[in-house]
């Protein structure tokens, strides 16, 4: 069988784009535009907190660091485990590739229902104070961005069993997982910031 | 089985100018071309200029008496509001972006933009939101009032309590504005980063492309705090967060932080590529070399660099510590240098220069001596006492539109008229052009210069009604913002007829250096197609014995039969 992608007429030369790294490069730029909004929602929160006279609101002194801790764990070491799966994909090794890919979202999705979790259990709200908007407006944020993470996996997942796909053109695995690393790297900043500097 | 490893960017399906090269229709369509992707831009955001302008004329009708007897002080709030987000929002950041799609693949040798797609997605989205900042008017309560800048408390006020109300419209469209900017920030980065033509280094590209690459990295590093900001006001005024709420331990200054952090910076996302189109322009215009064109573009860089730690200068007011003011006085000083570096260049290019005085040219020694007028008012403005005196009075009004109008929209009329012929293929009516300068800097001049002694006498701003003895200044740039308005008339008029009926454009009438002008104009769907020229010097080698590009005599036969 001949593609029929041959059947359509090049207008000019293919390679008179140098196009193998723009995908690669405007990624990369857009993670930089995106890790400011975090850094201005970090400085929100280290100014509000640092000027406010009451911080937590009534009757909390603190939030509970066992739950996101757990999550931590699981988030960093997901890190690692996309690492292993972008090897796979490297050495040709479709089905490793796509398992490894696999357990890596099952373990995004567990820090989401940890998060759910631990937001169900909390006794304050959105309109608890500075403290309460801050701290949901943080890990919402960030949840948000593991969501799209997780999404756009399965999305890899899916085209991995295309046609035509993974003949060098591991640009989208290599784009998520990058994606990946930068959203467990904003979580590390993010737990340091709201659970250990109590 | 056979894989054919394609780029769908790179497979035409269709041809691109069904009916010539001035198929009107694709105007209107989803394209991913990067030229049609730029005039709508521009088309769009001069329907907006309208707008807006119809907005000021109104505010400065209201203002031509000392008392508020046109409007009600609350509709007048709405009224400077929309008009500073539309002249912002929907006119000059628009426009930049459609003169920057339509100049930087042509003039760096690229086929089109790094993704075309995304490409036209930042741009669709501005008809999007501008038609919700526009609903606004239609809800109850009227559009957002609480100023451009929406400072809480008073934008997080919500009298009436209806979910859906003009100040929540604003902060939605600004998002969107800001995803759509960041859209295209990233595009153009990766552009002109891998794209280049052949032998095209840093330190040889014209010095658009600098200044389009430098304001771009400001979008990136500056756009996304003023997002997060909106973010949190929105949440303030719809969920009843207390991001900005003293009550709630807030605090309301947080936001001028966020807001200032992006908006100043703003002003030379606006400002670069305009210096940008000045760089270009005198050379061509007085067949010279651009004075030191090494220090222009790292001046470039050096406004970007310092313009990420001045916005405290607008916060100078609010109880900020002493020392902070000092340090922020000193960082905006600092900005005149590099910004004096580049005016020092322009003024040594002209120099000696064989000037020829065509419209483009015009606007661009205008815009030159309006910038240099409201860039000495703005190093006033940087001094901690002065500004504490006039901060909240009209000299700022006067400073700023010095800069926005007086510089800005007259470096972007020039470049619209200086590409003009390259884009539609047609040449534009020169005598239309120099009425439509002339009315532009008489009613410029007339509407903002008497602003400043307004300002210095201590008329506030942000107010429908004023004590009478101010009267004499306002009357004065009623007049001229009326003539503005005119002025309109004849560049429309231009626009329209010469792109409909005019003479067609030689691929170089103004006998220009650089790589769009070795294209046909108006230029094929993709450029160069497979010959990108290679480039040798930097394209400013007016009267000078070397040459621009590798074989240019093969490249201008070619545009030429095409032609």
């Amino acid at each position: 069988m001949v593609s029929k992608n041959q059947t359509l007429t090049l207008n000019h030369k293919p390679g008179h784009i140098k196009h193998d790294g723009h995908n690669m490069t405007g990624f990369i730029i857009f993670l930089c535009s995106e890790s400011i909004i975090f850094f201005a929602f970090f400085v929100g929160y280290s100014v509000l907190k640092i000027s406010a006279p009451v911080w937590y609101p009534s009757g909390i002194n603190g939030i509970d660091v066992k739950m996101p801790l757990i999550n931590t764990v699981i988030l960093v070491s997901s890190s690692f485990v996309i690492y292993f799966a972008e090897k796979y994909l490297h050495k040709k090794n479709l089905w490793g590739f796509r398992i490894v890919w696999f357990i890596t979202m099952i373990m995004g999705s567990y820090f989401v229902y940890g998060q759910y979790v631990e937001w169900s259990e909390l006794t304050f709200s959105l309109q608890s104070g500075a403290f309460g908007g801050m701290f949901y407006l943080l890990t919402g944020f960030h949840g948000l961005h593991v969501i799209t993470g997780i999404l756009l996996m399965g999305l890899m997942l899916y085209r991995s069993f295309l046609p035509n796909n993974y003949k060098g053109g591991e640009m989208g695995v290599e784009s998520v997982s990058l994606f990946w690393h930068f959203v467990d790297v904003i979580w590390l900043l993010l737990f340091g910031l709201i659970y250990l500097w109590q | 089985m056979t894989i054919v490893n394609y780029d769908p960017r790179l497979v035409k399906t269709k041809n691109p100018y069904p009916k010539g090269p001035n198929d009107w229709k694709r105007f209107f369509s989803f394209n991913t071309d990067a030229k049609v992707i730029g005039i709508q831009y521009i088309v769009t955001a001069l329907f907006f200029l309208l707008i807006g302008g119809l907005l000021g004329m109104l505010i400065r009708g209201e203002l031509i008496t000392p008392p508020s007897d046109l409007f009600d002080p609350t509709v007048y709030n709405g009224l400077y509001t929309m008009h500073g987000t539309i002249m912002l929002f929907l006119f000059l950041f628009p426009i930049l972006s459609g003169l920057t799609n339509l100049l930087v693949p042509p003039m760096i040798g690229a086929p089109d933009m790094a993704f075309p797609k995304l490409n036209a997605l930042a741009f669709w989205l501005v008809p999007v939101f501008s038609i919700i900042l526009l609903l606004s008017f239609f809800v109850p309560g009227g559009p957002a009032s609480s100023g451009w800048w929406s400072y809480p408390p008073i934008s997080i006020q919500n009298p009436l309590g209806k979910i859906i109300n003009g100040e929540m419209l604003w902060i939605i469209a600004i998002s969107l504005s800001g995803i759509s900017s960041i859209i295209g920030a990233v595009n153009f980065v990766t552009t002109i980063i891998r794209m280049r033509a052949p032998g095209m280094g840093f330190f040889k590209m014209p010095i658009f492309i600098w200044t389009v690459l430098a304001a771009q990295l400001l979008q990136l590093l500056g756009l996304p705090a003023l997002t997060g900001g909106a973010i949190m006001l929105f949440f303030d005024l719809t969920f009843g967060t207390s991001f900005f709420r003293v009550e709630g331990g807030g605090d309301p200054v947080l936001f001028q932080h966020f807001f200032w952090f992006y908006s100043h910076p703003a002003v030379y996302v606006m400002v670069l590529p305009v210096f940008g189109i000045f760089s270009e322009l005198f050379p061509v215009y007085s067949r010279k070399p651009l004075f030191g064109y090494k220090f222009v573009a790292i001046a470039s860089f050096g406004i970007t660099i310092l313009s990420l730690v001045v916005w405290v200068h607008h916060m100078f007011y609010t109880g900020t510590p002493m020392w902070m003011r000092n340090l922020f006085m000193f960082t905006t000083m600092l900005i005149a240098v590099p910004t004096g570096v580049k005016v020092f260049a322009w003024i040594a290019t002209l120099w000696g220069g064989n000037i020829r005085l065509s419209t483009p040219m015009l606007f661009c020694l205008g815009g030159l001596f309006n910038f240099i007028f409201g860039g000495i008012t703005g190093v006033m403005l940087a001094t901690v006492p002065v500004d504490i005196h006039v901060g909240n009075t009209y000299f700022v009004v006067a400073h700023f539109h010095y800069i926005i109008f007086n510089t800005i929209a007259f470096g972007i009329f020039a470049a619209i008229y200086h590409w003009f012929p390259k884009f539609t293929g047609k040449m534009f009516y020169e005598g239309l052009g120099k009425i439509h300068f002339t009315l532009t800097f008489i009613g410029a001049t007339l509407n903002w210069l008497p602003l400043h002694w307004a300002g210095l006498l201590g008329m506030p701003r942000r107010v429908a009604s004023y004590d009478p003895e101010f009267a004499i200044w306002n009357v004065l740039a009623s007049i001229g913002a009326f003539i503005l308005g005119v002025a309109s008339i004849p560049f429309i008029l231009n626009m329209v007829s010469s792109w409909v009926r005019g003479k067609s454009a030689p691929p170089n009438p103004w006998k220009a250096i650089g790589l769009e002008w070795l294209l046909p104009s108006p230029p094929p769907h993709e450029n160069f197609e497979e010959d990108i020229p290679t480039v040798l010097n930097e394209p400013y080698c007016y009267g000078l014995d070397k040459p621009f590009v590798e074989d240019e005599k093969f490249y201008v036969e070619k545009s030429l039969k095409k032609h």
